[in-house]
């Protein structure tokens, strides 16, 4: 590009397009700069979990140690106070996906209902939902606490899914991919057809909003993935707690130092594990994720 | 529009009257009843989970619960004893400390990326769009012991970089230190976060805009600066009201960092940390309610203070 402009020979362009080239060099040397600072501690994270404890703490953290010890680390992290990390990943994955698949369900059958159908309260109703983005979810941990322990929900996994089900922001994101995407004709076209509202919901609108709903699904995924407040506050047995709240427990006592038997290496591993599956899942999903908040973000 | 209120009249003249008397009932089921039917499963959650326990919280702050004496409706004294409470404002006060400068960091940087990542002259676009997210997958659970490790004395990533230079090591987890390093796992984590919402609202702009704007002979910078930046300004305020809520409920990244530096992570280092832990260590549910609730009222009003300031500016 720069080669053509001054190819023509015209000074003013030839100026612009050398100031052009240099500041390009700038630009992605600041951006390698970053990428650099978002992606070391990951690359730490990878070598880290190749080393002994001792290699850990003695030879350099960028490079792989004197012996390669990945194999044996995750061996210990699987076999560690008898095998509850698999219950950790498998409740993780459980939560996640349970609270995922639901939020994202109910958020587009009243994302939906928002942007198709008008009727009394509509307004104030979706006010309210937009208005408890604003609420800190914290302002609600205690009595959510003391609700779910009235009910007897507090160690089961329904403590930790129901709550998450509760997702606003999917509600206002479906609401807009659904008046974007979804043309009126459509649903009157398959109404004339005689197809009842819920055929209409499950066969033509979810199909035509599916990258929305991916979108909403996968963010929730990750919410209930990664969340660590909800499950510290209602579950207290270490069967029941979720990836997050185990690699905690697990690194304050290898903090802790004094008798405990856990190793920083360990620790590490296991958090290298717990990140895999939702990395992958990003890079995989990465098209859906990205056209469905392009069309949120036309009014965000 | 047009050809949709054909098909309509067309069916009715079909149909006759039995249609149209269950046109009737439809069109009430139609407009009341199937709306509702379909929100039912989000609302029934949200009463469940939002506002009975916003409720419940704003009844419990009126209340204390003694071991001898029982509960007793004690009016508006939690609140006067949260307003007096040191330790709550001492928190307060940190996190308006963090926020005044990790937002604007965090958000300038997710800003730039976004677009510089949206004009011409960055290559392999998207491997840097999801190098920056990536952050954004792991769990601040993880990051902040991720960092533990690198920031900590005697074993991590920079003290062994400044012990190789023969620099004085860092001090990262001490008194002073230790705000920056919480704004960096922050700013590390929710940074590809930010610039993806601005990004997606930079890629929503009808390409028109630019055209007009560059036979006009705008510049890369002049099109950023003055039809890009506008019309991603709804996408800034989102990520900005976010942050705000966000850093006001910091919890994660300081509980993580206390096993590493207990003496500098008191219980009340964060204000949520602090309700929690009145909460749950202290066993003071009452009062806990009302630190939340106060918590809540900063974070609200924090959010529409700025969200006034500015649907302000923008409208002078």
């Amino acid at each position: 590009m720069a080669a053509k402009i001054s190819d023509t020979g015209r000074s003013p362009r030839d100026r612009s397009a050398q100031g052009f080239w240099s500041r390009q060099t700038l630009i992605m040397v600041f951006m390698f700069l970053f990428l650099i600072y978002f992606i070391l501690p990951l690359f730490w994270l990878v070598v880290s979990s190749t080393k002994t404890d001792a290699d850990l703490f003695a030879t350099f953290g960028l490079w792989f140690g004197d012996s390669f010890n990945l194999f044996t680390n995750i061996h210990s992290v699987f076999t560690r106070d008898g095998g509850v990390y698999r219950e950790w990943l498998w409740n993780t994955a459980y939560y996640a996906i349970c609270s995922a698949a639901g939020s994202a369900f109910i958020a587009t059958l009243a994302g939906y209902t928002f942007a198709k159908f008008r009727f009394p309260g509509r307004n104030v109703i979706f006010s309210m939902v937009l208005g408890s983005i604003l609420i800190p979810l914290t302002a609600l941990a205690v009595p959510t606490y003391l609700l779910l322990n009235n009910i007897g929900l507090i160690n089961t996994p329904l403590a930790v899914i129901l709550p998450s089900l509760v997702n606003p922001f999917g509600v206002y994101l479906m609401r807009i991919y659904t008046e974007q995407s979804l043309p009126d004709e459509l649903l009157d076209a398959a109404r004339v057809d005689g197809a009842n509202e819920l055929r209409i919901f499950f066969s033509v609108v979810l199909r035509i909003v599916a990258p929305g709903f991916v979108t909403v699904l996968l963010f929730s995924f990750v919410g209930t993935w990664n969340n660590y407040f909800l499950p510290l506050l209602v579950l207290s047995k270490p069967d029941f707690y979720p990836l997050t709240v185990g690699l905690a427990s697990w690194n304050s006592l290898a903090s802790g130092g004094g008798g405990s038997q856990i190793l920083f290496s360990i620790v590490l591993t296991g958090s290298l594990i717990a990140i895999i599956p939702l990395m992958t899942a990003f890079l995989l999903l990465q098209r859906y994720w990205e056209s469905g908040l392009t069309f949120g973000g036309v009014k965000a | 529009m047009q050809s949709n209120t054909t098909v309509q009249v067309d069916r009715r003249r079909g149909g006759g009257s039995p249609t149209r008397r269950r046109g009737i009932g439809r069109r009430f089921l139609q407009s009341v009843g199937l709306p509702y039917l379909f929100l039912s499963p989000y609302l029934v959650l949200f009463a469940v989970f939002f506002i009975v326990p916003l409720l419940y919280a704003l009844h419990l702050s009126l209340y204390v619960t003694r071991l001898v004496g029982g509960t007793t409706f004690v009016g508006a004294d939690n609140y006067k004893q949260v307003f007096q409470d040191s330790n709550f404002w001492e928190g307060v006060r940190r996190m308006f400390f963090f926020g005044i400068f990790q937002v604007p960091i965090m958000l300038g940087l997710a800003l730039a990326f976004g677009l510089l990542l949206d004009g011409g002259s960055v290559r392999f676009k998207t491997l840097f769009r999801l190098g920056f997210f990536l952050p954004y997958a792991i769990p601040s659970v993880v990051a902040a012991l991720l960092w533990g490790y690198l920031y900590g004395k005697g074993f991590g990533l920079f003290d062994y970089v400044a012990n190789w230079a023969h620099l004085p090591s860092p001090d990262f987890l001490g008194d002073s230190g230790m705000v920056p390093s919480l704004a960096n796992i922050v700013t590390w984590q929710w940074t590809g976060y930010n610039m993806v919402i601005i990004y997606a609202a930079l890629k929503a702009i009808p390409i028109d805009l630019y055209d007009a704007a560059t036979v006009d002979g705008a510049s890369g910078w002049q099109i950023a600066r003055y039809v890009k930046l506008p019309l991603v300004l709804p996408a800034i305020m989102l990520t900005t009201i976010f942050s705000i809520i966000g850093t006001l409920q910091l919890f994660n990244e300081p509980q993580i960092m206390n096993s590493l530096a207990p003496g500098v992570i008191q219980d009340h280092y964060t204000p949520n940390l602090y309700a929690y832990n009145v909460a749950f260590t202290n066993q003071e549910f009452n009062y806990s309610a009302a630190i939340s609730f106060v918590l809540g009222t900063v974070a609200f009003l924090a959010s529409y203070v700025f969200m006034l300031v500015v649907s302000r500016r923008s409208a002078d």
